[in-house]
């Protein structure tokens, strides 16, 4: 097949660009997908497959709610390598203050049909008996779940053809690749992660470190994906530098351990500060911990936005071409909401979401 | 050494994963059930981990038998 | 603490490299992952050297926090296993391996043992095996009979390497032949013939352990750290000695690690016999077709060599199959994916073997309480 014959191109085979592919060939249009490296081997292949829903603002509330719903609708075509477990995420409140913060938010998240529970003392170590003792609770929100993403991006752009190049420009319906070959489309879709700003300069999209630990098997030693609520202040601390206790348990038995975000940073490496910082937070949290062995290290480049929303619109100026960009440390979430809305915006449908809330005009620096 | 709560009688010097395959005691069974032994001998293949004093993924290989050491296997 | 000389590995080339170093009154620290020093070859038996001070049972994971001014790498080689049908089975052991075994204590007395693969290790374990009170039944080398002839003839270069071409005339030792099967109770090998036996030990040749060097920033060509005559590695004062440098043995592993460690040039030419060891030993290309759809490529996680198609490089195959993703972090399935597709390694990454989380947490812990 012949790349530059497509309906639709997607630039970028991370889970993002993936989606995307899956949702427009679902329209009947075919769909090309150009990727200089390896599908789901960018921030996808960084991240920690948690696909959950947060509460920093009600637009991210919305697009994540609606894209743990469309995972959970995919769940009975995933295949085994996607190792989806519906774990639920438990907010762990190390103290009375933490805890009395997050008081309303049981009613506020049912409000918006997520079900959710307030854990005392007790039912927390009920829940989590490798806490360590005399955490004040918790905060459960059941129906959250995890997933391998790598897998994810190739399942999903299963039936698009893919193409290995590198993208040097975009314009509108049309893109050149650094071998000089230029393709056509009538939609083309910058799926790029952190690496849109390449392309598009203008955009507010900033690069943001984190590291992860994987552990040697260990099942069971943990049920739940485990957050400190202190997680969102590090999440928002406009310093460059923060950690949060973050512990996934994998379908394999290993534990993932996160989290840490740098701003400034462009170098990939793996510094042991930082290390050394994230696993002390986790052992604080869960003391077990301690003896285990860590199997690897790694990092990978979130791309931000100011208001942590990603961009998700036409590009301005630009009839044909889209940006996909933005999704920060919820890529593998918001990859089915992002497809939605872009395949509801080229038909002209209505849909769940709000397109606005996540339109690149919404960016004095990108409005034309 | 303690082998799977049995106490055996081990030689000075003789490592772990030696003892047990002496013993015909399979340290490792692989994600798909099948019963693995040591390969490399040389700590490189992780085909020989066990639980030493209640921590697992040890390479026998890699460990002096010890009077008084608790081993687990996967399979006795 | 800062030494002057930090040598990784006490095998041939680091003892000798400590000796160096001794020589010309240099400090030195030799790290070692065993508990005694000696390396493949000598496994505890190495002559330790007085005034150089030695860490044993201690692994280097990353080289960031140790202090030195010169740093020498010899780290050795492992073993190369190629996968078969049955390869996997509890009694296949590396031949290198089992020797290994046996040295720190396996009892191998009146057990039956099939040796198979390539190089000369194949003949020294043979040895060793019968000396230790086993059966040898057969000494399989995949290479033909004619270029062991020529790789025999030409030994009387190096003197010392006589002892090998003696061992030649081993009866047991069978050229041109390759296993092609284990079951539980023994292998059938190329030429069609089933022998039973206790164990088969298998080895492929050897391959450098370049995760310490690839940490360093070392350079590598085809395979090896590249040195000059000095040993000096392409990093500033970074050395590498033995097996890393190139497959020649124990020889040139001391030449090489006296050299770096004393800081003069290597005596002797040794990359004639790495070039005629590597020429001789080739592996077949046949060997490649060994393994069928459904035998096991990366033992750690089990993954089939059906499960590998399609990819382009190694870290493709691996995020997408987990191969080479396990505890072994593809020290065993990487090779083997060279040997098959010549995917090459990906960069090493600290840690390069599991490490317990509490080695990086600070030492003085502050609770939240
Ligand atoms: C440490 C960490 C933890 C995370 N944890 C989670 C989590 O638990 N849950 C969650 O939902 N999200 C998480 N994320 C975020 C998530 O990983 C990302 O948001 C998501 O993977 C982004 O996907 P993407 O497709 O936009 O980008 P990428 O996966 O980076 O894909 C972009 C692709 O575009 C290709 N590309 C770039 N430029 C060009 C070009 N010019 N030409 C051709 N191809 C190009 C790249 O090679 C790449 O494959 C985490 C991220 C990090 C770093
Ligand atoms: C299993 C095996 C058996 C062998 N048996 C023989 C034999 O019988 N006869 C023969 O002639 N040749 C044998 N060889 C070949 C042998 O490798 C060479 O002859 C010679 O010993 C190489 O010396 P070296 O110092 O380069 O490496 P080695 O002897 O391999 O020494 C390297 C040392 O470095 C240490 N090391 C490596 N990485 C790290 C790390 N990250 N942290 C801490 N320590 C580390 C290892 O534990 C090892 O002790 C054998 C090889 C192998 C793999
Ligand atoms: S036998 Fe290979 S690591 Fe122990």
């Amino acid at each position: 097949m012949k790349a530059n014959t497509a309906d639709v191109i997607v630039v970028g085979a991370g889970i993002v660009g993936a989606a995307c592919a899956r949702a427009f060939l679902r329209e009947g249009l075919s769909v090309t997908i150009v990727e200089r490296d390896l599908v789901g081997g960018g921030a996808t292949a960084a991240g920690m497959g948690h696909v959950v829903v947060m509460d920093d603002s009600e637009a991210q509330f919305a697009l994540t709610k609606r894209s743990r719903d469309l995972w959970d609708s995919l769940v009975p075509e995933l295949p085994p390598e996607i190792e989806f477990e519906r774990r639920g995420t438990l907010w762990v409140a190390a103290d009375g203050e933490e805890l009395e913060a997050v008081s309303g938010k049981k009613a506020h998240y049912e409000a918006r049909g997520v079900r959710a529970e307030l854990l005392d003392e007790l039912s927390l170590r009920t829940a989590e008996p490798s806490l360590r003792p005399g955490m004040a609770g918790g905060f459960l929100v059941p129906d959250d779940s995890v997933i391998y993403a790598p897998c994810a991006a190739a399942w999903l752009s299963r039936g698009a053809n893919i193409v290995r190049g590198t993208v040097e420009q975009i314009e509108d319906g049309a893109l050149r690749l650094r071998n000089g070959e230029r393709l056509e489309a009538g939609v083309v879709i910058c799926a790029t992660g952190a690496w849109a700003v390449d392309l598009f300069p203008a955009l507010p999209v900033k690069p943001r470190k984190g590291h992860l630990a994987i552990t040697e098997r260990y099942p069971g030693a943990v049920r739940h994906q485990l957050i400190e609520l202190g997680y969102l202040k590090s999440a928002h601390s406009a310093g460059t530098e923060s950690v949060a206790f973050n512990v996934q348990p994998r379908a394999t038995g290993q534990l993932l351990i996160g989290s840490s975000r740098q701003f400034g940073v462009e170098d990939g490496a793996v510094e042991e500060h930082m290390i050394r910082r994230m696993l002390d937070r986790a052992v604080e949290y869960l003391p077990s911990l301690a003896g285990m062995k860590v199997l690897r290290l790694w990092t990978g480049f979130r791309a931000a936005t100011p208001d942590h929303l990603p961009i998700v619109s036409l590009c301005p100026g630009m009839r044909r071409t889209y940006l996909a960009t933005g999704h920060e440390g919820l890529g593998i979430t918001t990859s089915l909401g992002t497809a939605e809305i872009l395949v509801e915006s080229v038909m002209g449908r209505a849909g769940v979401l709000t397109k606005q809330n996540y339109a690149a005009e919404r960016f004095v620096e990108c409005r034309v | 050494m303690i082998v799977n709560g049995v106490s055996v009688d081990v030689a000075d010097g003789v490592s772990v994963a030696a003892a047990l395959m002496q013993l015909k005691i399979i340290p490792r069974r692989a994600l798909s059930g099948e019963a693995r032994g040591p390969l490399c001998g040389m700590g490189v293949c992780f085909e020989c981990r066990v639980t030493i004093d209640g921590q697992p993924h040890e390479r026998g290989c890699m460990v002096r038998a010890r009077e008084g050491m608790e081993v687990r296997s996967d399979e006795g | 603490m800062k030494v002057d000389t930090l040598i990784v590995g006490a095998g041939p080339a680091g003892l000798a490299a400590a000796r160096g170093a001794r020589s010309v009154g240099r400090k030195a620290l030799v790290i070692d992952e065993n508990w005694n020093g000696g390396g493949q070859i000598w496994r505890g038996q190495g002559r330790l050297v007085v005034g150089v001070a030695f860490e044993f049972e201690r692994q280097v994971v990353d080289l960031r926090g140790l202090e030195y001014d010169r740093l020498i790498l010899a780290c050795g080689a492992r073993e190369l296993f190629l996968p078969f049908p049955g390869w996997t089975l509890p009694h296949v052991v590396g031949a290198g391996g089992l020797q290994a075994l046996v040295k720190n204590g396996l009892d191998v007395r009146g057990k039956r043992i099939v040796i198979a693969g390539s190089g000369p290790l194949l003949l020294a374990v043979a040895a060793n095996l019968t000396k230790a009170g086993a059966e040898v039944l057969l000494v399989a080398e995949q290479t033909s009979w004619t270029k062991l002839a020529r790789f025999a003839a030409g030994l009387w270069r190096w003197p010392s390497k006589m002892a090998q071409g003696i061992l030649l005339g081993n009866p047991r030792y069978r050229a041109g032949l390759w296993p092609v099967r284990a079951d539980a109770g023994g292998v059938t090998m190329s030429d069609g013939r089933r022998w039973d036996c206790d164990y088969l030990a298998c080895g492929f040749g050897l391959v450098p352990n370049l995760e310490v060097p690839r940490l360093a920033g070392c350079a590598v060509v085809d395979g090896f750290v590249e040195v000059d005559e000095w040993q000096r590695t392409s990093v500033d004062g970074v050395y590498a000695v033995g097996e890393i440098t190139g497959i020649g043995g124990v020889e040139k592993a001391e030449a090489e690690g006296w050299a770096a460690g004393c800081g003069t040039k290597i005596q002797g030419d040794h990359a004639r016999f790495v070039s005629r060891l590597a020429e001789s030993f080739e592996l077949r290309t046949g060997l490649r077709g060994l393994a069928t759809p459904d035998t096991i490529v990366c033992r750690c996680e089990d993954v089939k060599l059906c499960k590998i198609v399609g990819f382009h490089d190694r870290r493709d195959a691996k995020l997408q199959t987990r191969c080479g993703m396990g505890a072994c972090q593809g020290r065993i399935c990487g090779p083997i994916l060279e040997f098959l597709y010549g995917w090459e390694a990906e960069r090493a990454r600290p840690p390069i073997l599991p490490t317990k989380v509490s080695d990086f947490v600070r030492k003085t812990r502050v609770t939240l309480d």
